[in-house]
């Protein structure tokens, strides 16, 4: 590998991970969920409206997650899959998926972080179905990577940037 | 690692501003923050030791535009500079499609540019990443300083070039950015590439826009 390349995400792989997080919410009471990739992009959300900068949201949650990844080689662990965050009110549980992404839930009094790791285990394994066939797709060089998005667009891109 | 979102329309890259201590880092994404109007920018997240120096990164999300009906997202990282943190600014350089190299360009910092040039390639490498390969320039920042030395200089420690094996690319490819020097070129009867170059003072604004819509280019080009 030279670069660290490209994937994408498509609609039909968006609406299904959505029906995931949206059967979790259900399930557990938690107030909403999010996808982030490991790079620190927002994918998905369900649940409440989010009332905080998801980008800078999504960007932290990477850096969390892949600080603790170091933290957990340390000790001698291959990773911590999950991590709890326990705040007065609300609360954060996040979880890896397939070491592609990071599953997070935001939950308050209405349920436990019990109840939430419990329905996170189910979620998890369906997202991880979800992501494995995603990048499946990208590594035999079709439906996940964008056959040539930006082919041809080279005088596009030129007027995007010409001052 | 680039992401094109068929969902929301928008083609996602992250942009890492790398280089030694007190080169500029910051001071670029604080520019851009501060010039791209609210609604095509996000909220900038700096983490920060209590002396403004970078402790893990600072982040701050751009739209250049559309293309093709995408919106082109541009996710910019700076790392913490100080050699005692390259533990977390390796965990930075994950996924990263475009690299920016900020180098301070005070005849005094010279050894500190070529070692956090030298920490980048290796932290690069450790990811399978090839900085030859990847979408890559220089900035000379701090171009206002009396004693910064001069671009002659800079080039031939920091960016002396790398041989380009593929018999496709050995051919002479002009430096757009500069009339009448190249990137890609023959020295001693051998083909060399250089990185694109650009002179900066990050303070006043000089140059910041410049480099980063160099780097978007690029990058947007190696997705084609
Ligand atoms: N004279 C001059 N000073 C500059 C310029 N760019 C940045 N500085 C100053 O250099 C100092 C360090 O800048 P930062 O942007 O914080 O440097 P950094 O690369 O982020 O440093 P770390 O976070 O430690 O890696 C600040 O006091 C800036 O104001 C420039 O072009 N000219
Ligand atoms: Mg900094």
């Amino acid at each position: 590998m030279t670069g660290a390349g490209t994937w994408s995400i498509a609609e039909d792989d968006h609406r299904k991970i959505t029906e995931h997080l949206a059967a979790l919410l259900q399930e557990s009471q938690a107030r909403c969920a999010l996808v982030v990739d490991r790079t620190g992009q927002m994918l998905a959300n369900a649940g409440d409206a989010l009332k905080f900068d998801p980008a800078a949201f999504a960007s932290l949650t990477a850096a969390d997650f892949s600080a603790n990844d170091q933290l957990a080689k340390m000790i001698g662990e291959p990773e911590f899959a999950s991590l709890f965050h326990q705040g007065e009110k609300e609360s954060m549980y996040l979880a890896d998926v397939a070491r592609r992404a990071i599953l997070v839930v935001l939950f308050d009094q209405r349920t436990t972080v019990g109840m939430v790791r419990l329905k996170v285990k189910q979620t998890v394994t369906d997202l991880s179905r979800v992501f494995e066939e995603m990048f499946g797709r990208a590594s035999q060089g079709g439906g996940a990577k964008a056959p040539g998005l930006l082919e041809g667009a080279e005088d596009e891109i030129d007027k995007l940037f010409g001052d | 690692m680039s992401m094109i979102n068929y969902a929301s329309r928008e083609i996602n890259c992250k942009l890492v501003y790398y280089g030694p201590g007190l080169g500029g880092k910051t001071t670029n994404l604080e520019h851009v923050y501060t010039k791209v109007a609210p609604d095509q920018r996000g909220k900038m997240v700096s983490l920060a030791t209590e002396t403004e120096r970078t402790l893990f990164f600072d982040f701050l999300p751009v739209d250049l535009g559309t293309i093709r009906g995408f919106k082109t997202r541009f996710h910019l990282y700076t790392v913490p500079g100080q050699v005692y943190y390259n533990a977390s600014r390796k965990l930075i350089l994950k996924g990263v499609d475009g690299v920016v190299f900020v180098a301070d360009s005070q005849v005094e910092r010279m050894e500190a540019n070529v070692e956090a040039m030298q920490n980048l390639y290796d932290n690069m490498a450790q990811y399978g990443y090839d900085l030859t390969k990847v979408p890559f320039l220089i900035q000379y920042n701090k171009r206002d300083l009396p004693n910064a030395a001069p671009i002659k200089d800079l080039q031939a420690q920091l960016n002396p070039g790398w041989p380009v094996e593929d018999p496709a690319k050995q051919k002479p490819a002009p430096d757009p950015w500069h009339a009448g020097e190249s990137l890609v070129f023959q020295q001693d009867g051998a083909w060399v590439e250089r990185a694109p170059y650009f002179e900066a003072v990050a303070v006043t604004g000089e140059g910041v826009f410049e480099t980063l819509k160099a780097v978007a280019k690029l990058v947007l080009i190696t997705l084609g």
